[in-house]
């Protein structure tokens, strides 16, 4: 029989998923209201919010050891807690300017929001796949919500239909696991996998991370993302490259540093590579794009490589700490940075779909300085330009790296890095130095949600100690 | 009785079976039935171990794929049926119109 002890370790989760449960039988007596709904899911998210954060310190094991509580998953929750209410700030307006405006929009968030946070708690690879399901179904169905419009039905079609095959290989993968070790049991599995060196769990952990890696957009595995991003509604990528990278990285960390300890120099070698080729092709590509979301898809999975990189040395304890909770800082830099980033391009984006094209952005600074200058806030945080959070956490995150050992992958990730400087800038010099106008929403949850992000991006860089102290504190021991 | 290992050989020729079909059919639905094909190799590979191991999760482990994978139907033909009903196609080479 389940304890209170069990219920209380989950506690943010399950209050979450019954709200979300409540709302969605709410929301269909809420006929022409749905604004409501909107404003009711971002409540429910901020009570999680405050009830996680209340959870702050404490640490505990529940339901047989099926999932935890701990520093790692109070710090990935809170983040995703604040990349749903972000999430539902993009979407409030954005969605009645779109002609989209439904009550289930929010609710499949609030459902997406449970999965990732169940995710990163989750301590046993059964509960790790449910939770895994959890965030991808109701995404598939977000990326194809905007349902008359060709481009958003294939970008759920295609985001399904890899999704679903990225989860048979995760499926086999704990299947081989399980084989190996006779457990699901994370902590299980790295006693039985210790006494025990077999290829069977070699080839298990590497079919897991195959299936993370199309989760968190990995190169080899990201054919999916810029066709996904592009396609999908604004808000809805927003949403997506924050929270299900999020989600992924946690699962991946957490199975990883728990579990396979004892196939590290394998793995080291293979998450060494996806790194380096994730972080060159990213930002190579990215380079001949003139879509702005295709741009920031090609961004987003450069950025997977970074962040990717962080967890290289997840094997060796005495670097281990420092590199994923420099990963964790770089993982937080990255949600508030594309948040902004979406967040302006919601602003300029058209009903009709015009407002995309990076040439729609020149002359934004002579239309509207403040949304221009954030832009080019954001643009420089993500090249990790000072005096920017990007900057603060590429610094952290390269040092980590080189500490460990692997001055060969900080070397790549430094010139892929001035690669990304030269698309970075080109949206930079448009809003400055061309001549252009556009037509720009103005709505005050999407100017609060850029405006916010800007000043978090610099606001942080100064004063950056205490996010790291909080990730160092958050690091898987 | 039969060797556990039939059994993991029957179901890596499966699975490997599964993973070529999406990978070279065209038609949504058959891609589909051939993911299906990946998670139930999976689940007898499961079923094999579980009884080898004498542990239950295996087991139970098999029943979550199986109510997954439900849902995931659920979604995945809604979307099928919404795509034929604006382009009267659902070949996947005829919904390619985002590229870059």
């Amino acid at each position: 029989m389940p304890q209170p002890q069990d219920y209380q370790t989950l506690l943010p989760v399950i209050v979450l998923a019954v709200w979300a449960c409540a709302l969605l039988l709410l929301d269909s007596f809420l006929i022409q209201r749905k604004g409501l709904t909107a404003c009711l899911a971002a409540a429910g998210l901020a009570i999680t919010l405050g009830l996680t954060l209340s959870q702050i310190g404490r640490s505990s094991s529940g339901f047989s050891g099926m999932v935890v509580l701990d520093g790692f998953s109070t710090f990935i929750n809170a983040l995703q807690l604040v990349s749903g209410l972000l999430g539902v700030a993009l979407a409030y307006a954005y969605v009645k300017r779109m002609g989209i405006e439904r009550g289930e929009y929010y609710t499949l968030l609030l459902f997406s929001v449970v999965g990732m946070m169940l995710m990163a708690q989750a301590t046993d690879l059964i509960v790790v796949f449910i939770a895994l399901e959890m965030l991808s179904i109701p995404l598939y169905v977000l990326a194809a919500f905007n349902r008359t419009q060709a481009a958003s039905e294939e970008a759920g079609l295609k985001y399904f239909l890899l999704g679903a095959f990225s989860t048979g290989f995760l499926v086999y993968g704990i299947t081989l696991v399980y084989g190996a070790t006779a457990s699901t049991n994370l902590s299980a599995i790295f006693a039985a996998a210790s006494s025990t060196s077999n290829l069977l769990l070699t080839i298990g952990a590497a079919l897991i991370l195959v299936g993370f890696g199309f989760k968190v957009a990995v190169v080899p595995f990201h054919m999916w993302t810029p066709d996904v991003y592009q396609g999908a509604p604004t808000a809805v990528t927003g949403f997506m490259s924050s929270g299900a990278k999020i989600a992924g990285f946690a699962a991946l960390l957490r199975v990883f540093a728990t579990a396979f300890p004892a196939i590290a120099a394998d793995m080291t070698d293979i998450l060494w590579a996806l790194a380096a080729v994730t972080m060159i092709l990213g930002n190579l590509v990215a380079i001949s794009q003139t879509d702005i979301k295709r741009m920031l898809a090609y961004s987003s999975i450069a950025h997977a490589g970074y962040i990717l990189m962080a967890f290289v040395p997840y094997g060796n304890p005495a670097v281990a700490p420092v590199s994923i909770a420099a990963g964790l800082f770089y993982l937080a830099a990255y949600v508030i940075t594309n948040f902004g980033a979406w967040g302006v391009v919601i602003a300029l984006e058209q009903p009709d779909g015009k407002g995309l094209q990076i040439s729609d952005y020149s002359g934004l600074f002579w239309r509207k300085r403040g949304l221009a200058v954030a832009m080019t806030v954001f643009m420089l945080s993500l090249i990790g330009f000072p005096p920017t959070i990007g900057m603060v956490g590429k610094f952290y995150l390269f040092r980590a790296i080189i500490d460990g050992g692997f001055t060969g992958l900080a070397i790549i990730g430094v010139i892929a890095s001035l690669v990304s400087a030269f698309y970075y800038l080109r949206v930079v010099v448009n809003m400055f130095m061309r001549e252009g106008e556009q037509k720009i929403e103005r709505e005050f949850w999407l100017d609060l949600t850029w405006g916010a992000a800007a000043f978090l991006t610099v606001a942080i860089s100064l004063a950056p100690g205490w996010l790291f102290y909080l990730a160092s504190a958050a690091g898987l021991r | 009785m039969v060797p556990v290992n039939y059994y993991i050989i029957l179901s890596a020729i499966l699975f490997t079976l599964g993973a070529l079909g999406v990978l070279v059919r065209r038609n949504p639905l058959i891609m589909f039935m051939s993911i299906e094909l990946m998670l139930n190799a999976a689940n007898l590979a499961m079923v094999a171990f579980s009884s080898v191991n004498h542990s239950f999760s295996g087991q139970i482990f098999v029943f979550f794929v199986i109510a997954v994978a439900a849902a995931e139907v659920a979604v995945g033909l809604a979307l099928i049926v919404q795509i034929f009903k604006s382009k009267h196609t659902i070949n996947v080479d005829d919904v390619n119109s985002l590229k870059g």
